[in-house]
């Protein structure tokens, strides 16, 4: 299936709005990785909303593809997921310990 | 429509992207622009349904050398302090960046619009070259002799970085950072195992999951673990010469057992013994790789009585 119109109006609804959201989300944390004073605040901007982001757009995506597909997309979530976290984690660290060091 | 746009995008901001490494005023600066220029590089590979190259492309291209090049800014004492670049030195990378570019832009004019013979006949000979993945095919079998020479060209920059890498600076690593590297190591491995396998038949290959190992090995690596893997170790130099090595007995094996009625050819499988060869050939050149790409990033140089850093020492102890 590759277009939509062999979807449901339903679904086509719902999958579109999880996308818009997921986007919405990708252009927010952008906006605030450029906008935003100190790293500390970037670093969330950027992960949090891109975590949430490319889940939504996952989410939306589901409704095009077949189950195994679908288990794939998972599992890369969780993926990123985990490893946007550990990378903010340790690049917050490391603004850490570069301002308490002078 | 939209493709078009995206694929008009993309473009732009690969050269975009390009010229903002090249002509930027900090070198940290111009590694993380690298790597961007390399992740979006590796989905152009992607939208010309190159996905082998690709694969390739987002390893190395992006992960691997962007190590290599944080790694080698932390070696430099001296950049790293004054990391501001002039103008000029800005401009003279730029500048053979842009001569190479021409020369590029000149003889990919020259190239015919039409494909060439070359992609019929592979997939005509096929069957015969023990594989069906015709990338696969073209590198471990039609023109197995250039696989042969990266894997040399490869030792050779191992051991040319062995002789005049300085010292590692060494760096307290989190416990955050250990836990999540270890965490990935099976799952490496397990990539990699599968891309090594999957080249046969689809996109992978020696080169990916090599690529794949040592990004792995590398983060190991940068967290002090894997003390193993360093160059003193007897096993990582067996096989690191190892891929070179099966690759060469193979093809004096082939050349000499070859049927006395046929003429024996340089570098060609019998078809009934093909796959097994390529697979051999690809387990230790996979290994291989991934231990060269490794210590090309995180290399020590060896205290053997000729080496640089140990001549260094002796100076200062001397004056």
């Amino acid at each position: 299936m590759s277009n939509g119109e062999e979807l449901g109006l339903f679904s086509l609804v719902i999958s579109s709005g999880l996308l818009i959201t997921g986007l919405l989300f990708f252009i927010a944390g952008s906006v605030g990785m450029l906008r935003f004073p100190d790293s500390f605040s970037r670093l969330h901007a950027v992960t949090k909303a891109d975590s949430l982001g490319l889940g939504s757009v996952i989410a939306g995506l589901m409704f095009y593809c077949n189950w195994w597909q679908n288990l794939l997309m998972l599992l890369i979530w969780l993926l990123v997921l985990a490893s946007g976290t550990v990378s903010c984690q340790l690049l917050a660290r490391f603004c850490k310990t570069k301002q308490d060091q002078p | 429509m939209s493709l078009l746009l995206f694929d008009i995008l993309l473009c732009g901001l690969l050269l975009a992207l390009a010229l903002a490494s090249m002509l930027s005023r900090q070198l940290s600066h111009a590694v993380i622009l690298y790597i961007a220029f390399g992740l979006l590089m590796a989905l152009c590979w992607a939208r010309l349904a190159a996905p082998d190259l690709a694969l390739a492309e987002a390893a190395i291209g992006a992960g691997l050398t962007g190590a290599l090049c944080f790694t080698a800014l932390a070696r430099q004492g001296q950049l790293a302090l004054s990391p501001v670049l002039s103008w000029q030195q800005r401009c003279w990378p730029a500048l053979f960046v842009v001569v190479t570019f021409c020369g590029l832009l000149l003889a990919l004019l020259q190239l015919p619009a039409q494909p060439g013979p070359l992609p019929a006949l592979v997939v005509q000979n096929l069957t015969a070259s023990g594989v069906s993945h015709p990338v696969t095919a073209v590198l471990l079998n039609y023109r197995s002799w250039d696989t042969l020479l990266e894997l040399l060209v490869l030792l050779l920059a191992l051991i040319g970085t062995l002789q005049i890498s300085p010292a590692a600076v060494l760096h307290r690593s989190w416990g955050l950072s250990r836990s999540w590297s270890r965490l990935l190591a099976p799952l490496i491995i397990l990539l990699a195992g599968y891309l090594l396998w999957a080249g046969a038949s689809q996109p992978g290959g020696a080169f990916q999951a090599g690529a794949l190992l040592a990004a792995g090995a590398v983060v190991l690596k940068l967290n002090q673990q894997l003390d193993w893997l360093a160059w003193r170790n007897i096993w990582v130099r067996f096989f690191a010469v190892a891929g070179l090595t099966v690759f060469t007995l193979s093809v004096l094996t082939v050349f000499f057992l070859a049927e006395a009625g046929s003429e024996p050819l340089w570098l060609r499988w019998p078809p009934e013994l093909a796959k097994y060869i390529i697979l051999l050939i690809e387990v230790f050149a996979t290994l291989a790789i991934a231990i060269i790409l490794t210590l090309l990033v995180v290399a020590e140089q060896p205290q053997t009585a000729l080496s640089l850093a140990r001549a260094d020492k002796t100076e200062d102890i001397d004056g």
